[in-house]
């Protein structure tokens, strides 16, 4: 990980009575904080949408499945926050539920995607020959297809569920991080101290996990935090065309099917709430994600 | 540059075959017997021979790799076979659908650099000052926001500004007319989809200008430009954008796919019979010829069009030729 050297007077004295270690963490966030307000304020949001995710059950104020057929399609009101939809469910339990779908669907294909694409682009660099060649030849093929194409020819295949939509989505991110990890480890690979490590006799595995792994963490993590947000809109896509999560299951991409056109011009926050959710958690990830990568990748910063 | 030119579009070959190999064995993993699938979805009983004819039709009877040479062939000769659905032949399904997809992507994609080009200039203009960043929170924002929620989102719109204006709800033609028939009708149906489409992918070239934009205007022979006494504007439309503009040529390419991505949502979202809707509606209707055809299809067009980009890009930047 590459950050500038820090600027001591900067640091708060505050700081000063913390252990080594998590001072150096603390002072980190708190560089990264101070130099990258947007990024900052995309983690404020992802913060708050993965509290809400994760504390549902608690702070939810209805079932975000139960039905009141007497308050159909009601307003926003002190009741209901955020309004109720054509089956009289409450919106506001909706969207922290749906927030856990989201999360969960996001952070599985993103690191299960990664994961894949680190061991595949690392493996690649690494042996090089046939099986880079190979394996190249594969991972094109499967880039040539868009990445909802790629997720909805999957789900034809598959049939629909969060399970599916998980593996539909991961499949086509694969490749994009293989890619990238494969071209930074290609460089790591020939610099010396690799050389070093294989005239000391280390295997393999050593290498691969303690010289090249690290090194390439930079892109890794900026490429898991811009997987989060597409998986997050892949699956929102997928559900609102109906062959992503499937009803009961709070989905912010399902709120949007049916009711949010059917009932544009007397109920419209059907379909304002759950977009919007949709787009400050992704827009959250993405500024999160763009500060990552000026902070873990100085060549970049300033574009 | 002959050379060039071959080597690229011989690439193209084992990645389409590539792909072909990929769907085909995609739609031969569908657990179950598609035939079966087939005869029982209305419910009705049938019996082995059913099946068996079934599968002899399909072809399904024959070795694998026959299959495959059968699938990539009739890919070649434009035979797609006939819809499991409608019964019709495949590509009748696609050509009615495709002239209203690609009059979306056109204007989307006028629309995106409409939209991009003047805002990525100007944000590398006014660098790390308030207009810079908004402009950067609007770039960013069309990649958040999904395009069904836009869509819906100017439905809305259109529903209340139509209702206020004419008393009463307004809402975009569905039916497809050609723009040389009817061009008012015509656009007033294409637009709203085209901006859908085309603030989503303006994001990705708005961010593409900026930077490389920034990159430009640090150049030796703008400061040379300036020192010189040229007109600012000059500078900027003449030397500094002319070039800044050609690494944003490759974007299309990537700009193809989220065209493709936003077309098939945004049809939806407007209710326009155009091939993404076809797209969706094949894969609910379980129908594997119309799927596979589309897909093949979709990778196809995506891969020449990145191919194209590619030529295009080696023949404005005599480097790439020698990379």
């Amino acid at each position: 990980m590459t950050i500038a050297a820090p600027d001591s007077r900067a640091i708060p004295a505050i700081l000063d009575d913390v252990p080594e270690i998590r001072r150096s963490i603390l002072r980190r966030a708190w560089i990264f904080c101070r130099r990258q307000p947007l990024g900052t304020f995309g983690m404020v949001i992802v913060v708050i949408i993965a509290i809400a995710g994760l504390s549902a059950d608690w702070i939810a104020p209805y079932s975000p499945t139960a039905n009141d057929f007497a308050a159909m399609t009601e307003a926003p009101s002190w009741a209901h926050w955020l309004g109720t939809d054509q089956f009289g469910r409450d919106q506001l339990s909706r969207i922290i539920y749906g927030a856990r779908t989201a999360l969960i669907v996001g952070f599985s294909c993103a690191i299960i995607a990664s994961v894949a694409g680190l061991v595949l682009g690392v493996g690649s660099a690494y042996f090089g020959g046939r099986l880079d060649l190979y394996l190249q030849g594969v991972l094109d093929v499967v880039m040539a297809f868009p990445l909802i194409i790629m997720a909805l020819a999957v789900v034809a295949i598959f049939g629909t569920g969060v399970h599916n939509v998980i593996v539909a989505i991961t499949i086509p991110l694969i490749p994009r991080c293989a890619r990238v990890v494969r071209s930074s480890a290609l460089s790591i690979r020939e610099v010396p101290y690799i050389d070093a490590a294989r005239a000391c006799g280390f295997g393999h595995a050593r290498i691969i996990l303690r010289h090249m792994v690290p090194n390439v963490m930079a892109p890794f993590l900026i490429l898991l935090t811009a997987f989060v947000g597409q998986a997050i809109l892949a699956e929102a896509s997928l559900s609102y065309l109906g062959l992503g999560v499937q009803e009961p299951v709070p989905a912010w991409g399902l709120m949007l099917q049916g009711g949010a056109e059917e009932y544009a011009s007397t109920a419209p926050w059907i379909a304002v709430f759950p977009g919007l959710a949709i787009a400050l958690t992704v827009f959250g990830f993405s500024l999160f994600g763009d500060a990552l990568r000026d902070a873990l990748d100085p060549k970049l910063r300033d574009r | 540059m002959y050379r060039y030119i071959i080597k690229r579009l011989l690439l193209v070959i084992p990645t389409l075959v590539g792909a072909a190999a990929l769907v085909f064995l995609l739609m031969r993993l569908i657990p179950g017997d598609i035939c079966v699938v087939r005869l029982g979805s209305g419910g009705g009983t049938f019996d082995e021979r059913a099946v068996q004819a079934c599968h002899a039709q399909l072809g399904l009877d024959r070795p694998m790799f026959l299959q495959f040479v059968d699938f990539v062939w009739g890919f070649f000769r434009g035979d797609f076979g006939t819809s499991m659905w409608s019964g019709k032949p495949v590509l009748y399904e696609i050509a009615a659908r495709f002239p209203i997809s690609l009059e979306i992507a056109i204007m989307a994609v006028v629309v995106a650099n409409l939209i991009a080009i003047p805002l990525g200039t100007l944000s590398a203009l006014k660098q790390n000052s308030p207009i810079d960043l908004v402009i950067r929170v609007i770039s960013i924002a069309g990649l958040a926001t999904p395009s069904f929620w836009l869509g819906i989102l100017f439905i809305l719109a259109i529903l209340n500004v139509s209702q206020a204006a004419f008393g009463s709800p307004w809402m975009p033609p569905i039916d497809y007319v050609p723009i040389w028939k009817d061009p008012l009708r015509n656009l007033s149906m294409v637009i709203f989809p085209a901006l859908t489409v085309g603030y989503r992918t303006s994001a990705v070239t708005m961010r593409m200008t900026r930077s490389a934009m920034l990159e430009v205007l640090r150049e030796d022979y703008i400061r040379t430009a300036r020192a010189k006494g040229l007109v600012e504007h000059i500078i900027i439309n003449r030397h500094a954008l002319k070039n800044a503009l050609l690494p944003v040529v490759t974007l299309i390419g990537i700009e193809a796919a989220f065209l493709i991505g936003g077309l098939v949502v945004t049809e939806q979202v407007f209710n326009l019979n155009g091939i993404g809707r076809l797209f969706v509606q094949s894969v609910q209707n379980q129908d594997y010829t119309m799927t596979q055809a589309l897909v093949m299809l979709v990778v196809a067009a995506f891969v020449l069009t990145n191919t194209v980009v590619d030529l295009i890009y080696a023949w404005l930047d005599p480097r790439i030729r020698y990379g």
